[in-house]
């Protein structure tokens, strides 16, 4: 075969993996939006740009505009700062109970913000553990939120970072300290520059995700603190100023855009091949008090940040009526509902289901396109597209979907469809950057060999790619399904009585008095809770017993 | 084109999983024509009793089918957006509060609903236009927690004077009034008592005598007030909490086991008082069905069942208040109340004085 053929023939093939991908989000993402910013900023056919000026000439948008930055960027230092010997502790070390335990600091971000947010004042509100210790109250402080921001991201850094660093060749490290490096400087030359792009991938995530912060700002930054996401959701949904939404929806994507070219522009030079080993065989009971300090230090942090929060959640489910809160989960009370509300696990469960399978399709075409060699400048805009729904308001994309989807043959609005969809949406973003790092890893000359002997592109990409990031394709098969699990905003849209998930149901009962009402969210979160780590705990049993083939 | 032809295959898979799964949703409530099926457009507080909703389906011949569309506000926000080609039939949940903004932008088209004379004159707005129906009625008010003050052995606050009194300081929590229903019925309400100036005056004082405001309903009642059982596990130490005039007949059929009376008593002269209506959707696909539903929901059987679902009051003249409605939260007698037309003069000009003079 001639060369020009082969090359015709690569083009071809990325055309056609890229296309799902693109039809999915021209469909589901980039139409809708597009149309929301349209009725909003069109009158008369006419684009009414001037808008933008005067919407920006305004103070408190501005100011708007400065916090939503500014706490981002100190978010994302602290949680990189907070979480790292997290990832480390987690990638290196062998201790007991460490899969539950990674599976517990995921539940987190699964959980809906209107709950978390209530327990997380229980750490640093009135009453909570820092104001019995030491006075101290930081609910009407920006600290809350800050901290709320590591307490829901820490898991993004431990499991995209310590996915990776668990499988470096710790011997690659050991090599160096015996060519006479010193313990830092081995890590700094040989393992740093391997992890920096999944660092900088775990980073650009906490960022978009605190960028776009929205039911933490909200409980408790109280009508003080706004983010961008905040003011867009009042101007939307309450003052219905459709024109400033839209301009405030731009900036949005504005600035988001330019952090997606920023963070390609630094990563593109650093992804090299990396030698892989499988994980498992990399962590080691710690010894030395250097390491057992390390990782008390990191119990601590997960303790006090992260299951202190849960655990209030917990006791709060019981109160005073022991197991009475979740018994009345079983009764189908005929009215707020017309079902039990433990019914809501199996709504839950199916959707999620779901949005995983078309997250993972969608996703891993979408990687495997990225992962070509010379991949051109419309494959990197590409990559950038991907991670945009991260960074657009989940009001902004729902109203779009009210107004788009409207007709045959995507007449989705009033169809359950649309709940997986767009938790697919969020989901998408979540395999891409596990699923990449890892196939930018591959040593292209294995697959090269492989082509040589007469593999065809998909024996290839089965015997070669597929066996290394197996680990990767669960890892973000894990984050899909929680992130689905937890999703709010686009589920409220289109919740039907007879059929609410998880998140839904907990906002309802927490929407009207009664202690009952008020047990019975709690008890429904717990569960949401516990449903959330026993899939994540299934996930890494699954891979663990596969590791063997690894 | 080993590879492409696997794409295909994939994406035709998903094509039809996605088709599929929309077809089988909505088993033919648009595909037919949608005659035997009528949609009902709400918010998340929509409840029924599901005995009456079938009573309803049986007697019409008609399928019900009810979306709600997230809280009060965005539920109308996007009825409106939505209005040439609407999701449902008949929308239930624009208050008076908003009522101006959905009747301006030709939400609904007019009906006479059946049994609408049986409906309290002082509910009935848009006079002969008909365009809404009301449906059901509740007044926000100053809620306190009972055992607080008998504690500090302090009388309740009554009225909106009582709540700038220095022995009041610190002890009320209210919603933002830009965001949260309650919060801007509650600042309707000082409105409506002091005018168009006053209640500038009266907001400034109530600021210097300590009221905290949080963004929502659920942080106010749930977080900050000492009364309810989420609050006092939170140690919310808030004994005063804009809420509503049947919050305290709620707090007793939602305890196990139930107390002799509640827990939390309305201060009877701060409320105000909202009224909730439906409409017959300019576009509906099912206009006779849309009719029936209209009836259907000032029906004296619907009118009945509706205060313990929603926690709201009937209009209708000839329906039952619930018992535990007038035990444990007697109905305030002078709610402050407010013109729709008024509200819509008036409300975003208020709303920004307010979050300037409250918030910043």
């Amino acid at each position: 075969m001639s060369r020009a053929a082969a090359r015709r023939r690569e083009a071809a093939a990325r055309l056609g993996l890229m296309a799902v991908p693109v039809a999915f989000f021209a469909a589901f993402f980039a139409y809708p939006v597009t149309a929301i910013v349209a009725r909003g900023l069109k009158a008369d056919g006419v684009w009414q740009f001037g808008r933008i000026g005067e919407v920006l000439a305004q103070s408190d948008i501005r100011q708007v505009l400065w916090f939503t930055t500014w706490q981002a960027l100190v978010s994302t230092a602290l949680t990189l700062l907070i979480a790292l010997p997290g990832a480390y502790v987690f990638a290196r070390f062998d201790f007991p109970g460490k899969q539950l335990l990674r599976a517990v600091v995921t539940v987190p971000f699964v959980l809906p913000t209107v709950v978390v947010g209530t327990a997380f004042m229980a750490l640093v509100g009135r009453g909570g553990l820092l104001d019995e210790l030491w006075g101290l109250r930081l609910d009407t402080t920006v600290w809350a939120i800050l901290l709320a921001h590591v307490f829901f991201n820490y898991a993004v850094v431990v499991r995209t970072v310590g996915g990776l660093w668990g499988q470096l060749d710790p011997r690659q490290e050991e090599a160096a300290r015996m060519l006479g490096a010193s313990r830092f400087t081995a890590w700094r030359t040989v393992t740093l520059p391997a992890l920096a792009p999944a660092v900088a991938a775990a980073a650009l995530m906490v960022f978009l995700f605190t960028f776009t912060s929205f039911g933490v700002v909200q409980i408790l930054g109280g009508p003080t603190f706004a983010t961008l996401e905040v003011e867009i959701y009042r101007q939307t949904s309450e003052i219905f100023d459709l024109s400033t939404a839209a301009v405030l929806t731009m900036i949005q994507f504005v600035a988001v855009g330019a952090i997606l070219a920023l963070h390609a522009w630094t990563v593109r030079r650093r992804e090299t091949a990396l030698r892989l080993v499988d994980a498992s065989g990399t962590a080691r009971r710690p010894h030395g008090a250097g390491q057992w300090a390390l990782l008390a230090g990191v119990f601590a942090t997960v303790a006090v940040l992260l299951l202190l929060p849960l655990a209030v959640l917990v006791e709060r489910s019981f109160g005073d009526a022991g197991l009475g809160h979740y018994r009345a989960l079983t009764r189908d009370d005929g009215g707020v509902f017309l079902v039990a509300p433990i019914e809501a696990v199996g709504n839950s469960l199916r959707y999620a289901a779901l949005a995983t399978v078309i997250a993972m399709v969608i996703g891993t075409l979408a990687s495997v396109a990225l992962t070509r060699r010379d991949a051109g400048r419309l494959v990197r805009g590409f990559d950038a597209l991907l991670m945009l729904p991260l960074g657009v308001s989940a009001v902004t994309v729902g109203f779009g979907f009210l107004i788009a989807l409207d007709e045959p043959p995507l007449d989705l609005r009033s169809s359950w469809i649309l709940v997986p969809l767009a938790q697919a949406l969020v989901g998408v973003p979540f395999v891409v950057r596990t699923m990449l790092p890892v196939l930018r890893a591959v040593d292209v000359r294995l697959r090269e060999a492989a082509a040589v002997l007469g593999a065809s592109p998909w024996r290839v990409w089965r015997e070669v790619d597929l066996p290394m990031v197996r680990r990767a394709v669960l890892v973000a098969a894990g984050f899909a399904f929680a992130v689905s699990l937890g999703e709010f905003g686009a589920t409220v849209f289109i919740a039907r009585p007879d059929n609410p998930t998880l998140p839904v149901a907990v906002a309802r009962l927490l929407g009207r008095p009664g202690e009952l009402n008020y047990g019975q969210a709690m008890a429904l979160s717990t569960i949401l809770m516990i449903v959330c780590a026993v899939a994540l705990l299934l996930l890494e049993r699954l891979r663990t017993d596969r590791s063997g083939e690894f | 084109m080993n590879i492409t032809k696997k794409v295909t295959i994939l994406a035709v898979g998903l094509g039809l999983v996605t088709l599929s799964a929309c077809g089988s949703s909505d088993g033919g409530s648009e595909g037919d024509g949608g005659s035997k099926t009528v949609t009902l457009v709400s918010h998340n507080s929509w409840a029924a009793s599901k005995d009456v909703l079938a009573a309803f389906e049986k007697e019409s011949g008609y399928k019900l089918k009810v979306l709600e569309d997230g809280d009060a506000g965005s539920a109308v926000n996007k009825a409106i957006l939505t209005k040439d080609n609407p999701q449902g039939d008949v929308f239930f949940g624009v208050d008076n509060t908003l009522l101006s903004r959905a009747l301006d932008n030709g939400l609904f088209q007019p009906y006479e609903a059946k049994g609408s004379l049986l409906v309290l004159p002082e509910f009935r707005v848009d006079g002969s236009g008909h365009r809404v129906t009301p449906v059901d009625t509740g007044d926000v008010c100053v809620n306190y927690d009972k055992a607080w003050f008998e504690e500090h052995d302090l009388t309740p606050p009554r009225t909106f004077d009582d709540l700038v009194e220095p022995e009041y300081k610190d002890l009320l929590v209210t919603e933002n009034a830009s965001t949260s229903s309650p919060g801007l019925g509650f600042l309707l309400g000082t409105a409506a008592k002091y005018g168009d100036e006053g209640w500038q005056d009266y907001w400034k004082k109530l600021k210097a005598n300590g009221v905290k405001v949080v963004d929502g309903w659920e942080q106010a009642y749930n977080e900050e007030f000492s009364g309810s059982a989420g609050g006092k596990q939170a140690k919310g130490d808030r004994p005063l909490v804009v809420s509503y005039a049947s919050s305290p007949p709620a707090e007793v059929i939602y305890a196990d086991p139930k107390p002799k009376t509640a827990p939390t008593g309305v201060a009877e002269g701060t409320c105000f008082r909202q009224v909730e209506y439906a409409g017959l959707l300019g576009n509906a696909r099912n206009p006779e069905g849309g009719k029936a539903l209209l009836d259907f929901l000032i029906s004296k059987r619907f009118q009945d069942d509706m205060p313990l679902n929603m926690f709201v009051y009937p209009v209708r003249e000839d329906a039952q208040v619930p018992e535990e409605f007038t035990k444990f939260g007697p109905r305030a007698e002078d709610p402050e109340t407010m013109a729709p037309a008024r509200i819509a003069d008036h409300r975003d000009q208020w709303v920004k004085s307010w979050t300037s003079l409250v918030l910043k």
